[in-house]
C-alpha cells in the first residue's frame, strides 16, 4: 500500500521534472518545480522523517517559488514567451 | 536499491540533462534546484528501516525501548541543513542572473562569451 | 549535432559512475553502531526528547555553525548585488492598493502565523521542528504582510540588530561551553531539568531560539532586497 503511493508520487514527480525543463513558458516551469518539492515533502513523511518534511514543505514550495517569481519579475520582456 | 533512492537518482539525471541542454539562464537554475531535491531524497532514503517510526521520544515510545524502534536520525540532521543552504545558494544565483540581464538585456547563455577562449 | 552527442556521452558517463553508489544501498534491518550510541545515550546525557535536535545542536554542533556562516555569506552577497545605486533614483511607481478582504485577512492571520513560528522553535527539543523550521515560518508571515501591503517598508535597523545579536550570542554560548562544560557548544552549561518539560535539556532551547531568529531575519533580508523595484 505504501509502496503503491510512493510509485504514483514518483511518476508524477518525474513527469513534472520533464515538464519543468521542456515547457516554453517560464512561469509554468517555475510552478512545476514547486510541485516537485511539494510531492517530495509527502515522501519524506512516509519515510518517517517529520522534521525534514516540515522544512521541505515550507522552503521548497513556499520561499523558493517566491524567490524565483521575484527574479522573473525583474527580467520579463525581451525574447521570452511570457504568456500564462 | 530501494524505491525512493531510484526516484532520487532519476531526478538527479533529469536535472543534469536540463542544466546541460537549456539556453535560458533561469531554466539552468531550475535544473540545479531539481538536482538538489534529488540528492536530498537519496540521502534520506539511506536512513530508513522498514516498519520503524520517527525518532522522537514521548509517551508512546519509551526511552528504554527506543533503540529497536526508531529510524536513523543522522541523515535527517544532514538533510535539514542542506535544504536551507540550497535555498540560499539558489537565491544568490538568481541575483547574479538578474544582474547579467541588466548589463546585456539578454538571458541567453550563448551571448555571454567574454570568458571563452 | 555534435554538441548533443557529446552531452549524451557525458550523461552516460555520469550514470555509469554513480550507479555503483546507488545500487549498494541495501534496505537495513537494524541501526548502525553510531546511530545506536546517539539513540541510547542521547536522552540521558542531553535531556532532549527529539533525537534529531540533539544531533544537530550538540553532537554535530560545529556543522550547524558552518551552515549559519554560509547563510550569512549568501545574504550579504544578495544584499550587495542589489544595492540601491545613487544615480537611479526614479520616483517609484504608484502601486495599486490591494482589496479590502486581503487587507483584513492578512491583519488577522499575520500575528497567528508569527506565534506559530515562535512556538515551533521554542519546542524544538520536544516535538518535530526546531530553529530552521520556525525561522522559515516567521519569514513566511512577514512575506504575507509584504505582499498584501505593497507600500510598507521594513525597518532595516531592527533587522540588522536582530541578525547580528543572534549570531554573536550563538558564538558566546559556544565559547561558554568550553569553560563551563565539556566542549564547544555543549548544552550542559544550564541544568538539565526534568525530561519532557519545556525548561529542560540545558541550553538547547536557547541555542535553537537564536538560530531561529537569525535564519528568519536573514530570509526576510533576502526577500526585501529582491522586492525593491528600482534597481
Amino acid at each position: 500500500m505504501i509502496n503503491g503511493i510512493i510509485i504514483v508520487l514518483g511518476i508524477i514527480m518525474i513527469a513534472s521534472a520533464f515538464m519543468a525543463i521542456y515547457m516554453r513558458s517560464l512561469l509554468s516551469s517555475i510552478i512545476a518545480a514547486g510541485v516537485i518539492s511539494l510531492l517530495a515533502s509527502i515522501i519524506y513523511l512516509l519515510l518517517a522523517a517529520p522534521d525534514v518534511a516540515m522544512t521541505e514543505a515550507a522552503i521548497g514550495s513556499g520561499l523558493a517559488t517566491v524567490v524565483f517569481l521575484y527574479a522573473f519579475n525583474k527580467v520579463k520582456g525581451r525574447g521570452e514567451d511570457n504568456h500564462g | 536499491m530501494t524505491l525512493v533512492s531510484i526516484i532520487g537518482f532519476v531526478l538527479i539525471i533529469v536535472g543534469l540533462w536540463g542544466m546541460l541542454t537549456q539556453n535560458n539562464i533561469i531554466k539552468i537554475i531550475i535544473g540545479f534546484s531539481i538536482i538538489d531535491t534529488g540528492i536530498h531524497l537519496l540521502i534520506v532514503s539511506i536512513g530508513y528501516i522498514k516498519g520503524k517510526t520517527a525518532p522522537i521520544i514521548d509517551s508512546a515510545l519509551l526511552k528504554t525501548d527506543a533503540m529497536n524502534q526508531v529510524v536513523d536520525p543522522i541523515p535527517s540532521a544532514l538533510v535539514l541543513t542542506a535544504i536551507v543552504i540550497g535555498l540560499a545558494v539558489t537565491a544568490l544565483m538568481l541575483v547574479y542572473a538578474v544582474n547579467l540581464y541588466q548589463r546585456k538585456q539578454s538571458l541567453d547563455i550563448n551571448d555571454f562569451e567574454e570568458l571563452k577562449w | 549535432m555534435v554538441k548533443r552527442f557529446l552531452i549524451l556521452l557525458v550523461l552516460v558517463f555520469f550514470v555509469i559512475m554513480l550507479l555503483p553508489l546507488v545500487s549498494d544501498i541495501q534496505p537495513q534491518t537494524e541501526l548502525n553502531p553510531l546511530a545506536k550510541k546517539y539513540v541510547k545515550d542521547g536522552p540521558d546525557e542531553l535531556g532532549s526528547a527529539n533525537l534529531v535536535t540533539s544531533v544537530i545542536v550538540t553532537y554535530r554542533g560545529l556543522d550547524t555553525l558552518g551552515e549559519v556562516a554560509v547563510l550569512f555569506i549568501a545574504t550579504a552577497g544578495v544584499g550587495f548585488m542589489l544595492r540601491r545605486r545613487k544615480d537611479s533614483n526614479k520616483n517609484p511607481q504608484k502601486k495599486r492598493e490591494s482589496s479590502e478582504i486581503l487587507q483584513t485577512g492578512t491583519a488577522l492571520l499575520t500575528p497567528l502565523i508569527f506565534l506559530f513560528g515562535i512556538y515551533i522553535f521554542l519546542h524544538g527539543h520536544l516535538t518535530p521542528g526546531g530553529g530552521f523550521q520556525g525561522g522559515v515560518v516567521i519569514a513566511s508571515a512577514i512575506l504575507l504582510s509584504m505582499l498584501s501591503f505593497p507600500q510598507s517598508e521594513i525597518n532595516h535597523k531592527i533587522l540588522n540588530a536582530i541578525e547580528s545579536l543572534s549570531g554573536v550570542l550563538y558564538l558566546v554560548i559556544g565559547i561558554l561551553g568550553i569553560y563551563l562544560a565539556a566542549g564547544f557548544l555543549d548544552n550542559r552549561i544550564l541544568p538539565l531539568g526534568d525530561f519532557g518539560r519545556l525548561f529542560s535539556a540545558g541550553a538547547i532551547p536557547v541555542i535553537y531560539s537564536l538560530i531561529g531568529l537569525k535564519v528568519g531575519s536573514e530570509l526576510v533580508g533576502i526577500l526585501d532586497s529582491m522586492q525593491r523595484s528600482d534597481s
